[in-house]
């Protein structure tokens, strides 16, 4: 006999805990005519039964921001040094609409969306974020880019005076960070410029004013604090693949399939982890979107496009 | 007077880092995240492995520092030292044994061979634990003159510690940077120390 399990509710009719707690911050942005911030919720990719929101603390207190410092504290100590207003964007490459724009400007006339997503890190640590904002596709398409645009690349602030982490004098990173994406990547309804978190503007340390998320790839793809979008027909160089490509490549979807030199990519400690229960759980491909994203990569070694 | 306080000065100082990490676990028993870090395993990991680092360093130290300020009370404490920077370094491999491969022994073993600086580490840790086992009086009585360039494999085992962290490490090279000139440091006399006494004969 056959016995069908009813169909989980979908992710999209589940208030997210962070609206439910942050109802009176929704409520008093309402007020303050932020109305754009109290749209309804859509947990787009859908979360996993156990799959539990991060608490706010640890998502804006253990970050990877090494303009900041390599310590996952640094970010939260030092990203207020970093001004965020005014915030200009260079656009440039293979667009009809270039040339340098003021942030505001650009994200002026778009919704703001809630998305809960999972975030994997390659040092194989995870988290699941309420983060706000804008699909990349909708931003990129104000820009109008030509038929030659097959990737775009993402540049974050470099401004030492502010950062100090590219003061440092032990670092091998060539500044500023870089990062780049397939424009069908960049064109999936997943993919997204995110302008906050938890119902808030985004604080420095997780990427302001604004910051990408691709929730299927390695955290160091979602580049933070961008200053400049650039259209082109040839594959950019990202940063960390330009410091170690034995290591990290372009593509970095999160794969247990494909171990890192570093870390076992098999499973990952879901955040919040303690001595008394680390939460441990196997690393998903494609960080458990496989279903929306797997058809982007169809035919490709992803052993060799890791 | 600095001879009667110095060994439990001594001592009690090689116990601070256990001495918080225990306030540290406590604290995590009460609320994740609020003695060692946001990730408390990987921050247990590092804590074990600066410290165990730190205190390997200083047990490579004791030899030269005794030299230079004719110190005999601290070639006497020579063994303690070594031993304390055993057991942290121990616990470091532990935690990760425990934690990280989940007692596993074939996932354990894939580590060790895969990831470089894993092998390193544990070759510096099969080392100090021969060292360590062969700390006491009676092995040093057993082994004779043996025992002595037994004991020069930490030459070895300091490098390998050093090289452990610059492999695993990112970016950010600053603590490498000091731990290598430490060790550079307490090398160099070493050197002179050998060179003025075969002058001497």
């Amino acid at each position: 006999m056959l016995i069908r399990k009813p169909d989980p509710i979908p992710g999209s009719e589940i208030t997210p805990e962070t609206v439910y707690h942050n109802r009176r911050q929704f409520m008093a942005a309402s007020a303050a005519g932020l109305a754009s911030l109290a749209l309804p919720s859509i947990a787009m990719g859908g979360l996993q039964e156990d799959d539990e929101i991060t608490p706010e603390n640890i998502v804006t207190q253990y970050n990877n921001f090494y303009e900041f410092g390599t310590d996952k504290s640094d970010p939260a100590a030092f990203a207020h040094e970093m001004r965020t207003d005014p915030w200009s964007v260079k656009v440039s490459g293979e667009a009809n609409k270039t040339g340098i724009f003021a942030f505001e400007d650009i994200i002026k006339g778009f919704d703001v969306e809630e998305r809960v997503y999972r975030f994997r890190c390659v040092e194989a640590w995870s988290m699941v974020v309420p983060w706000m904002g804008i699909p990349l596709k909708d931003v990129l398409a104000q820009f109008e880019p030509t038929g030659n645009a097959k990737f775009v690349e993402f540049e974050t602030l470099y401004r030492p005076s502010e950062m100090r982490g590219q003061r440092g004098f032990f670092s091998s990173i060539d500044w500023p960070y870089l990062e780049g994406l397939r424009m069908d990547e960049a064109n999936h309804p997943l993919t997204l410029m995110v302008t906050g978190l938890y119902g808030k503007e985004l604080p420095n340390q997780n990427g302001a004013p604004w910051r990408l998320m691709v929730p299927w790839k390695y955290g160091f793809k979602s580049i933070k604090s961008i200053v400049s979008i650039r259209f082109t027909e040839r594959e950019p160089v990202n940063t960390w693949k330009q410091l170690q490509a034995s290591e990290y490549g372009f593509y970095a979807n999160v794969n247990p399939a494909v171990s890192h030199p570093r870390w076992s990519q098999a499973s990952e400690r879901r955040l919040p982890s303690s001595l008394f229960n680390v939460n441990r759980r196997p690393t998903l491909p494609f960080n458990g979107y496989a279903g929306e994203v797997a058809h982007l990569y169809a035919g490709m070694d992803l052993r060799k496009y890791y | 007077m600095l001879r009667r306080f110095a060994k439990p000065v001594l001592a009690a100082a090689m116990m601070a880092p256990w001495v918080w990490l225990i306030y540290a676990i406590y604290l995590e028993s009460q609320q994740t995240g609020s003695g060692l870090g946001a990730d408390p395993v990987e921050g247990l990991l590092h804590y074990l492995g600066n410290w165990g680092m730190i205190s390997l360093l200083l047990a490579f130290s004791i030899t030269p520092l005794s030299r230079q300020f004719r110190s005999p009370w601290l070639i006497r404490s020579r063994r303690i030292t070594g031993l304390f920077a055993f057991t942290l370094v121990a616990a470091h491999a532990a935690i990760f044994t425990v934690f990280y491969v989940q007692l596993q022994w074939r996932a354990m073993l894939q580590e060790v061979i895969e990831r470089p600086y894993i092998t390193l580490g544990m070759s510096s840790l099969l080392v100090l634990s021969l060292l360590a086992a062969t700390s006491t009086r009676g092995w040093q009585r057993r082994l004779g003159s043996t025992w002595r360039r037994l004991h020069r494999w930490v030459y070895l085992a300091v490098p390998l510690a050093i090289l452990h962290l610059l492999w695993l490490r990112k970016d950010g090279y600053w603590d490498v940077v000091v731990y290598t000139l430490w060790a550079l440091a307490m090398g160099v006399e070493r050197v002179l120390a050998w060179r003025k006494q075969a002058a001497i004969q």
